[in-house]
């Protein structure tokens, strides 16, 4: 088993870069998610793994062995495509066998792994089918099998379930995490999905224009975003990020107004020291949705804040219902209990849990 | 083709059912005007010279008359040769089969470099080729036939094969690079970690799936190298004449009477290959030309 290292990659088409030095080393048998929104060079960084796309600067090893000139048949890397890339010609079968076929396998040895494969991702009854006549799920599975049925060092899977229905996603979702659990490969996974790359990953590199913006566990990633973008992408709904001012009144605070008045968010301690002496500095206040409850909606922690402001929208979601309102020209998402009657118009006493509010630099956006 | 479309609740009422009527009558008169010159060709070729000069044009013969059609495939004089058409229709084979297959051939295989092996300057060669399909026939007349006697191949029927590839070459390519390019590059990245090369994915993967293109571009192929009268009357002397050529020299004889009935036949003669491609590999030149249009 192989863990990856990427050194210094720069990708430029024409006067275009679309990575900007990457650095990462992902450890053997670790499931890395690359997440990023379209166009930040995630699925240009997979392809330059797996050898599809020259890098213009750097250095790509998977294991000890630097691979950057290595084509990608020789990389013993499989992958996993957005569309499934089946043979539309070959049956399920031949389209599990031809890399074995190419490589030159015995018939005997072909048979066997097919039959092995087949077992794991319940497949068996579609083997002599053709792709056309199969399910988006039922491809999926194909296409995983394809993979796995090579044995490679490295698994490198490219939004294998965007093109799928919600909730059949889910459960490939889950199959992928127990398929990882039990054969516990490397496994390189892109995905635009922050939910998919929280429930998936080991540790998770967020990408942004060309550059990581943070690589770490699912955890850091949630309650230690290195800056604005990383926090305001994972989570959903997203964090709720305030243009305010630090101010000075007998404890610092955060002051976000608008015309319906200012409020005054109280930064309990470790978050006050990291600004204090800042009295009057711009700040971004980030509260995620889940911090903001009804009165009495969470536990009862020494640094709650409440405040009022009228409900713009209501929207239930089954287990919790979201209220939308606005603050200082933003809008705040705030995740209540259903039984939180709330009425659009009405004004609702909101509360904080200042404890896990983060506060950002409003010009550079880093964390403060 | 249908199917899709049965279940669409169409107009009904006096009005509508007047149209279709309409349109059917319409539809009807057109295969006929169309039908007609063939209808005419195939009576005429079973009528005695008699029955030609005193008969109508639409009149249908008095009697099965094949003595016309032998004497168009093995008696007709072509100049001073009187073995019919003969000869000269399987001059015409010898020529059409290789060259479709040639230029059917080169043309996937410069598809494929040119949508699936991108190198730079791939859209400026394309450009080229797919100019090469708008250079009228007579333009390249002289320089080819410079070629071929630099070749020493002039006047031969590999020379013209050479001619009808190179010719043929921009509109195979054109037809396959447009297939390939609706093939998603994904298929091929998969083919590369599969281990496969440039001509195992070639092979192994894009050709199975190509098989409506083969078929469209086999029969436009053939269809112009049969067809094709210019280029073999100015590359070919006498006994290399393609079939085309041949008629013309029946047709247009200045000697003897005009013997109708067998300029007829010998005109179906050399028309039927073209006609029967199309019925083995029509199908496949519908699907072709609909392919592209929904994406399956």
């Amino acid at each position: 088993m192989s863990g990856v290292t990427l050194e210094n990659v720069w990708k430029r088409f024409g006067t275009t870069e679309v990575l900007k030095g990457i650095d990462l080393a992902f450890e053997p048998g670790e499931f890395v998610v690359l997440v990023g929104p379209s166009g930040c060079g995630k699925s240009t960084l997979l392809n330059i793994v797996a050898g599809l796309e020259t890098l213009t600067e750097g250095e790509v090893r998977i294991g000890d062995r630097v691979v950057t000139h290595v084509p990608p048949k020789d990389r013993d890397i499989a992958m996993v495509f957005q569309s499934y890339s089946l043979y539309p010609t070959k049956s399920v079968r031949r389209n599990i066998t031809f890399g074995m076929e190419m490589r030159g396998v015995d018939k005997a040895k072909q048979d066997k792994s097919v039959a092995d494969v087949a077992a794991l991702l319940h497949i068996e009854p579609l083997l002599d089918r053709k792709p056309a006549q199969l399910s988006g799920g039922q491809r999926q599975r194909v296409a995983m099998a394809r993979a796995l049925v090579r044995d490679p060092d490295l698994f490198l899977f490219d939004e294998p379930l965007s093109n799928l229905d919600a909730k059949l996603r889910i459960e490939m979702r889950t199959e992928i995490k127990k398929l990882h659990q039990r054969i516990q490969k490397s496994v390189i996974y892109v995905t635009h999905d922050q939910i998919e790359a929280m429930t998936l990953a080991s540790r998770i590199a967020v990408m942004d224009q060309g550059h990581v913006r943070q690589f770490a566990t699912p955890d850091e990633i949630y309650e230690n975003p290195a800056d604005l973008f990383v926090a305001s992408f994972m989570g959903s709904p997203p964090m709720n990020i305030l243009s305010g001012r630090i101010v000075d009144e007998g404890g610092l605070a955060v002051e976000v107004s608008d015309e319906a008045g200012p409020v005054r968010f109280p930064l309990p301690d470790p978050l006050a020291r990291s600004v204090a002496g800042a009295a009057g500095r711009s700040v971004k206040l980030g509260l995620r949705p889940e911090t903001i409850t009804g009165r009495d909606g969470q536990q009862r922690v020494a640094d709650l804040f409440a405040f009022e402001r009228r409900i713009e929208v209501i929207e239930p979601t089954g287990p919790d219902t979201m209220l939308i309102t606005s603050l200082g020209g933003e809008e705040l998402i705030a995740r209540v209990r259903p039984e939180d009657r709330a009425q659009v118009g009405q004004p609702f006493a909101f509360e904080v849990n200042m404890a896990k509010a983060k506060l950002f630099d409003a010009e550079s956006g880093r964390r403060l | 083709m249908s199917g899709a479309t049965d279940g669409i609740v169409r107009a009904s009422g006096a009005g509508s059912r007047f149209l279709r009527i309409l349109l059917f009558a319409l539809l009807i008169l057109f295969a006929l005007y169309y039908l007609l010159p063939f209808f005419v060709m195939l009576a005429t070729s079973l009528k005695t010279l008699d029955e030609i000069r005193t008969g109508s044009l639409i009149s249908l013969p008095s009697s099965l008359n094949l003595q016309p059609w032998v004497e168009a495939w093995s008696g007709a004089c072509v100049g001073v040769r009187c073995d019919g058409l003969q000869p000269y229709f399987w001059n015409s084979v010898l020529i059409a089969i290789p060259g479709v297959a040639i230029s059917t051939f080169l043309g996937a295989i410069a598809g494929y470099a040119l949508t699936k092996w991108r190198f730079r300057g791939a859209n400026i060669i394309f450009a080229l080729m797919l100019f090469g399909a708008f250079i009228p026939f007579q333009v390249v007349l002289l320089p080819m036939a410079r070629t071929l006697g630099f070749l020493g191949i002039a006047g031969t029927l590999a020379g013209l094969i050479l001619v009808h590839v190179v010719y043929g070459l921009a509109f195979t390519t054109l037809f396959f690079r447009n297939f390939f390019v609706s093939v998603p590059d994904a298929l091929v990245h998969a083919a590369k970690l599969d281990g496969a090369g440039f001509f195992a994915i070639f092979f192994r993967i894009l050709v199975p799936m190509a098989i409506p293109t083969f078929g469209i571009t086999v029969i436009w192929q053939f269809t112009q190298i049969w067809n094709d009268f210019l280029f073999g009357v100015a590359f070919t002397v006498g006994d290399s004449n393609p079939v085309t050529v041949a008629l013309n020299n029946v047709v247009n004889t200045s000697t003897g009477v005009k013997q109708y009935n067998v300029d007829m036949a010998a005109a179906i003669i050399a028309a039927l290959p073209t006609l029967l491609v199309y019925v083995v590999a029509g199908r496949y030149f519908l699907r072709g030309l609909a392919a592209g249009a929904v994406k399956g």
